[in-house]
């Protein structure tokens, strides 16, 4: 579909139609910064949200989820759970993680319990309209995305650019109403509001290119740096669960009250915990803060990279802004392994 | 999401299939091995050093490889050491009683690839055997498309060796070179003491014929190899099999990670080339 003007007022009155309808879920305010949650009314979305608490990863992977059910004595199914619902207001960054979740969720052996989800949700992307201070999206190459989105909306001065991609997407658009092609002007103030996020998305300056970073860290392992940032690491592995490209998970079975049937959960996982490399007996295969600490780094900048051909980092500045220690910003690990090259 | 995405994805790879305990024979005070069978008949179809997921309902899963050879079509047998909750819980299975299999999964000894019409040595240590026994018997029932086979076995104590009745049975074969070691000896034992690695220089190796197809701790793989270097054994005729935690065992939940490579999916048994640069492997 050609990309469509919405006055402020009509894209209120679309929201609101959307949440009629539909389970929409958006950026809101909680206290003093943003997460995403179901909306109940137009109000309460905040499109000028700078970023979310944690990433809508949540609604695609869950922190905890069923994978199957059993009964003690033997009998196995499969859960799949997901409900049909919408994504509103998706910042590019974090379309174009979904994008590397899709990817790694599909490549090799297919992932039927994230598909399930996945098939379900609906993106509704929106231009970032205020930076975080963290954030160098733009130096990842997210500041803006091509693709990923069903519908992608653009806050062009008092109107919204709306486009949509998909059937999915232009259903979403028919609850709009009869809506007038985007005029010239309009579409130029797009484009140049695309040029400007590579800039306003640039808080934090990555000294290299992107496609640089998997050579860089080929030539970093022994670099003085994974053991002086890794000092201060407490292990909490608040950088990974608020990454919208940490897929890793732990699985366990859990009985109910009845003691006969029971559940098998998948939950969050992430590298920097001490356990996660532990195996029985007490073996620990990464048992230096700095090993965890660098895998971190390594699995996303390099080996999901030589894999999936994406490098897991959206630069949504999240887990800088998570990290009590202040030492998880992969910029400034980066940009600190690139002084002494 | 691609249509190939969408299609691929009816399989549930995280189904357990139900399976039944059919036997269980006590192998040490910590192992035993347990025969299973698939509920719905079928045979599981692995390869030498594949391994399967467990369910113990309940319990949790854990990766335990396959012993028997995949030639054995009356159901498969793993040998299962008392590590821990899943591991313990198995113990406590009896005959009759289910369990659930994913599985196989990973790589396998290229028994039938470059082993072929080479000379073979097996080098076990401690329950590594377990796995190698897969390759072992398959082998042996195979023999003419092998050249020499030798088995080299190295255990803490006596109390520890596994499957006594076909130890014996390979030392007696006269187309198996069968040495064991072990590292303390007890009041009863008459045969050598010492690390496996000191077998190595004696077993008659021809290095330039020779596939090595190795299984035990990394410690092992550490002394096993600097002896295998020492009698010329390239590092391409050398597979051992890693062990990591797993908890998916298709490449998804990151827990197995040898730096880049997945020990659910790249191995468990690695060519040694391919592991010689990566930091994190032995
Ligand atoms: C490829 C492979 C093949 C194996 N083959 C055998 C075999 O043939 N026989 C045998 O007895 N054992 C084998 N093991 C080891 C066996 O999987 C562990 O002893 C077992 O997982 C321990 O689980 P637990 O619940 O009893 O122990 P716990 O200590 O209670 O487990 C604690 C947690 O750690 C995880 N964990 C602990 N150790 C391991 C481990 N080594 N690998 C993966 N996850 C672990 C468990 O999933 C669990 O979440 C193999 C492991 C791998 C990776
Ligand atoms: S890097 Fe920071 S956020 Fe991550 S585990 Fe260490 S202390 Fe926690
Ligand atoms: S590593 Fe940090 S900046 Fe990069 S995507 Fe994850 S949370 Fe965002
Ligand atoms: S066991 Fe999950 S990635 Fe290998």
């Amino acid at each position: 579909m050609s990309p469509k003007k919405l006055s402020l007022p009509t894209m209120n009155d679309w929201v609101a139609a959307l949440i009629r309808e539909h389970r929409v879920f958006g950026p809101q305010a909680k206290g003093d910064r943003f997460a995403y949650d179901l909306l109940g009314c137009a109000a309460d979305l905040r499109l000028d949200h700078d970023v979310t608490i944690l990433p809508p990863r949540k609604y695609l992977m869950p922190p905890t989820e069923v994978l199957i059910t059993f009964t003690r004595s033997g009998k196995f199914e499969s859960v799949m759970e997901g409900e049909p619902l919408v994504l509103f207001g998706v910042h590019p960054y974090d379309v174009a993680a979904i994008a590397q979740m899709d990817r790694y969720f599909t490549q090799d052996h297919a992932d039927s319990h994230y598909l399930a989800r996945r098939k379900k949700v609906t993106i509704v992307a929106c231009d970032v309209q205020s930076a975080s201070e963290n954030v160098f999206a733009a130096c990842m190459g997210t500041a803006t995305v091509p693709d990923g989105f069903d519908v992608l909306l653009t806050l062009v001065g008092e109107t919204y650019v709306v486009e949509s991609r998909t059937a999915a997407g232009d259903a979403l658009l028919a609850l709009a109403g009869v809506l007038e092609d985007a005029d010239a002007v309009s579409l130029g103030r797009r484009e140049q509001l695309w040029m400007d996020a590579q800039k306003l998305l640039r808080r934090q300056n990555l000294r290299c290119r992107v496609e640089d970073l998997p050579g860089l860290l080929d030539r970093s392992y022994e670099h003085p740096a994974w053991r002086q940032k890794s000092e201060l690491c407490f292990s909490c592995g608040s950088c990974v669960m608020v990454c919208p490209s940490c897929f890793c998970f732990d699985v366990q079975d859990e009985v109910g009250w009845d003691l006969v049937s029971g559940e098998r959960r998948r939950q969050w996982d992430g590298c920097l915990l001490t356990q996660f490399a532990c195996v029985a007996g007490g073996h620990n295969f990464r048992r230096l803060r700095e090993e965890r600490y660098r895998h971190r780094f390594y699995r996303k900048g390099k080996y999901l990279h030589d894999r999936c051909g994406f490098v897991a980092c959206v630069g949504c500045g999240r887990c800088a802004a998570a990290c009590t220690s202040g030492i998880a910003s992969p910029v400034a690990l980066y940009n600190s392994l690139l002084e002494d090259q | 999401m691609t249509a190939e995405a969408l299609i691929c994805s009816d399989r549930d790879l995280y189904l357990p299939q139900p399976a039944t305990v059919v036997s269980k024979t006590v192998l040490t005070a910590t192992e035993t091995l347990f025969e299973i069978r698939l509920d719905s008949g079928e045979e599981l179809k692995h390869m030498p050093g594949q391994f399967v997921e467990v369910t113990v309902p309940g319990v949790g899963e854990a990766p335990i490889s396959v012993s028997s050879s995949p030639d054995r079509k009356d159901g498969f047998e793993l040998v299962v050491r008392r590590a821990g909750r899943v591991t313990s819980a198995m113990h406590d299975r009896r005959c009759g009683e289910k369990l659930g299999i994913r599985g196989p999964f990973g790589t396998h000894y290229p028994v039938d690839g470059v082993m072929r019409g080479r000379d073979i040595v097996f080098i076990a240590g401690g329950i590594g055997l377990a796995p190698l026994r897969s390759a072992i018997h398959w082998v042996l029932n195979h023999r003419q498309d092998y050249g020499k086979v030798t088995v080299l076995y190295g255990t803490k104590s006596p109390a520890e060796r596994l499957f006594l009745d076909e130890l014996s049975d390979w030392s007696c074969r006269p187309d198996v070179t069968f040495m064991e070691t072990v590292d303390r000896a007890d009041a009863n034992w008459k045969g050598n003491v010492g690390v496996i690695t000191k077998l190595i220089p004696t077993a008659g190796i021809d290095a330039a014929r020779t596939v090595v197809a190795a299984c035990g701790p990394p410690i092992m793989y550490k002394f096993v190899i600097v002896s295998l270097y020492a009698i010329d054994v390239m590092d391409e005729s050398i597979y051992v099999s890693l062990e990591r935690r797993m908890k998916c065992g298709i490449g998804k939940c990151g827990h197995c990670q040898i730096n880049g490579l997945y020990a659910c999916t790249d191995g468990p048994v690695f060519n040694h080339a391919d592991i010689l640069r990566v930091q994190e492997a032995i």
